[in-house]
């Protein structure tokens, strides 16, 4: 038997958005990822990548390289211009998830992956109770028990530290580190093979980031969910993610082990985002 | 048995801003054998934590080969090795100390040995047990177990460390400078401990300054001198 599994949960190939209708010249006439002439933004251009099962991968860049635009189009909310994404989960690995058909996409994101959003106020129905928010998923994957979904919905508030005395209180009374939590125990709801995770401690404080982030490791650590990291905080990635990929304008620059990109990074701009570590 | 071999061993820095190369390590060749300690020595910015980084792979060497002969995947070449197959090793086979402790926040000195065990798959009841035992063993004081380690002391933090690369029971583990900043009577304790490892069986490469302390644990000592191995 081989030690490692070989077969990655979700494996990403020639991944291309882009922000306009194109036109002759673009990639060849670029400034940055915008194309001189008409103006077309090719945010993700090319991109390739695997996650493996119990993984964390990391994902860094400078705002604008493409990091959300990546993560949103595996949620199916942007429909990318070229490229192939397989999940072990769905048939196999053997169909694109981008040519399933509308009813398929909707299964794929309700039972194997989770997404938790930088903004909360795009994960969350803030003027439903956070129940409501968890018992939206748990519907979706057939259950129609109101008695099963409260408990569930408890036992995962619970899990992110909010108390379940206010679980039928709507998220937009909460602060943003309590909101963040909800989005994750919603993400969580059917327990996914691929968690999605965009920027999720940016802007919370010192003390709910360390929350957030020791819930995620112990996440990992229960579920052996395999986890694609977006941060702009190297202290984050270095902590979480055992391999990163560096992008810049919308390409990978760089990609390896997390330690090896923080401590030999060989790319230009790698080093500059090194170097920048305060 | 040659449990590591590390061959023409070469390393440069590129740094891309001011256009400049720095030179590390040349041509390092050394081998180690299966309960084999082996230290090295040198002056600061000699290059030797860069021999133990290339191993650990945290850096890419330009050079050479460093076979590892590992219980999982047999004779291994670290450095073209795949990310995969590294992390696997480090978490069963691979351990490194260095002089500084890297932690999560929120996580106790008890929890952070436990983490090696429970990220290898460990249970939780199993990984406690096997943690209150290295730490024990590595006599950390029973009332700093269940304290958040950012307010150890050196020594502290250094026990804490060996007991993390410890509780995983490495075949192969390497010290950078673990001496380095700990009073008499800590390192005295860091040896004892080192020699009941190496009765283990443990392979062992430490990083050393002061060579009173390498005496009676070191079977041989590489002597680095600008990158390459003067004795």
């Amino acid at each position: 038997m081989p030690i490692l599994v070989e077969t990655p949960v979700l494996s990403v190939s020639n991944l291309v958005v882009r922000y306009g209708a194109g036109c002759h010249v673009c990639q060849r006439s670029m400034e940055k990822n915008r194309c001189t002439a008409c103006g077309t933004v090719w945010a993700v251009n090319n991109i390739s990548l695997s996650v493996y099962p119990g993984e964390v991968l990391g994902i860094v860049g400078e705002s604008g390289s493409g990091k959300t635009t990546l993560m949103r189009s595996l949620y199916f909310d942007f429909v990318p211009t070229a490229g192939k994404a397989v999940l072990s989960d769905y048939k196999g690995g053997q169909k694109n998830i981008w040519a399933a058909s509308a009813a398929e996409q909707r299964l794929i994101k309700n039972n194997t992956m989770g997404m938790v959003y930088q903004n909360p106020v795009m994960g969350l129905r803030m003027n439903y109770s956070a129940a409501a928010n968890i018992a939206e998923k748990i519907i979706a994957a057939g259950c129609r028990n109101a008695g099963k979904m409260t408990e569930r919905a408890g036992e995962l508030l619970e899990a992110v530290e909010i108390m379940t005395s206010r679980m039928s209180e709507a998220p937009k009374n909460f602060s943003g580190g309590m909101q963040q939590r909800v989005q994750i125990s919603k993400a969580l709801a059917n327990n996914p093979a691929l968690l999605l995770l965009d920027e999720v401690t940016t802007g919370l404080d010192l003390s709910v980031q360390a929350k957030v982030l020791d819930l995620i490791r112990k996440i990992k650590a229960r579920y052996g969910i395999s986890i694609l990291l977006v941060s702009h905080d190297l202290a984050v990635i270095r902590m979480l993610a055992d391999r990163t990929i560096v992008m810049l304008d919308g390409r990978i620059v760089e990609s390896g082990l997390t330690d090896q990109i923080l401590e030999d990074p060989q790319d230009a701009y790698t080093q500059q985002l090194v170097h920048s570590l305060i | 048995m040659e449990i590591l071999s590390i061959k023409n061993l070469t390393k440069d820095f590129y740094l891309h801003n001011p256009g400049l190369k720095i030179r590390s390590c040349r041509n390092i060749s050394i081998t180690l054998h299966e309960g084999e300690f082996v230290g090295i020595v040198g002056l600061s910015g000699a290059g030797k934590s860069t021999i133990l980084k290339c191993v650990n792979r945290s850096y890419l060497p330009l050079e050479g080969d460093i076979i590892y002969d590992s219980l999982a995947f047999g004779k291994i070449n670290l450095v073209t090795a795949n990310e995969r197959e590294i992390l696997f090793l480090r978490r069963h086979e691979i351990g490194y100390v260095s002089q500084f402790l890297n932690i999560m926040p929120r996580t106790t000195a008890k929890e952070h040995v436990m983490n090696a065990l429970i990220d290898r798959g460990m249970d939780n009841l199993a990984a406690e047990r096997e943690a209150r035992e290295m730490l024990d063993y590595f006599r950390l004081p029973d009332n700093l177990w269940d304290i958040y380690p950012a307010t150890f002391s050196g020594g502290e933090r250094l026990r804490l460390n060996l007991a993390h690369a410890m509780v995983k029971k490495p075949r192969l583990l390497m010290l950078d400078e673990p001496t380095a900043s700990l009073d008499n009577k800590t390192k005295m304790l860091v040896k004892d401990m080192l020699k009941k490892l190496k009765e283990k069986n443990t392979s062992m490469i430490g990083i050393f300054h002061d060579i009173e302390f390498m005496e009676g644990v070191c079977d041989r000592v590489f002597n680095i001198s600008e990158g390459g191995i003067v004795s």
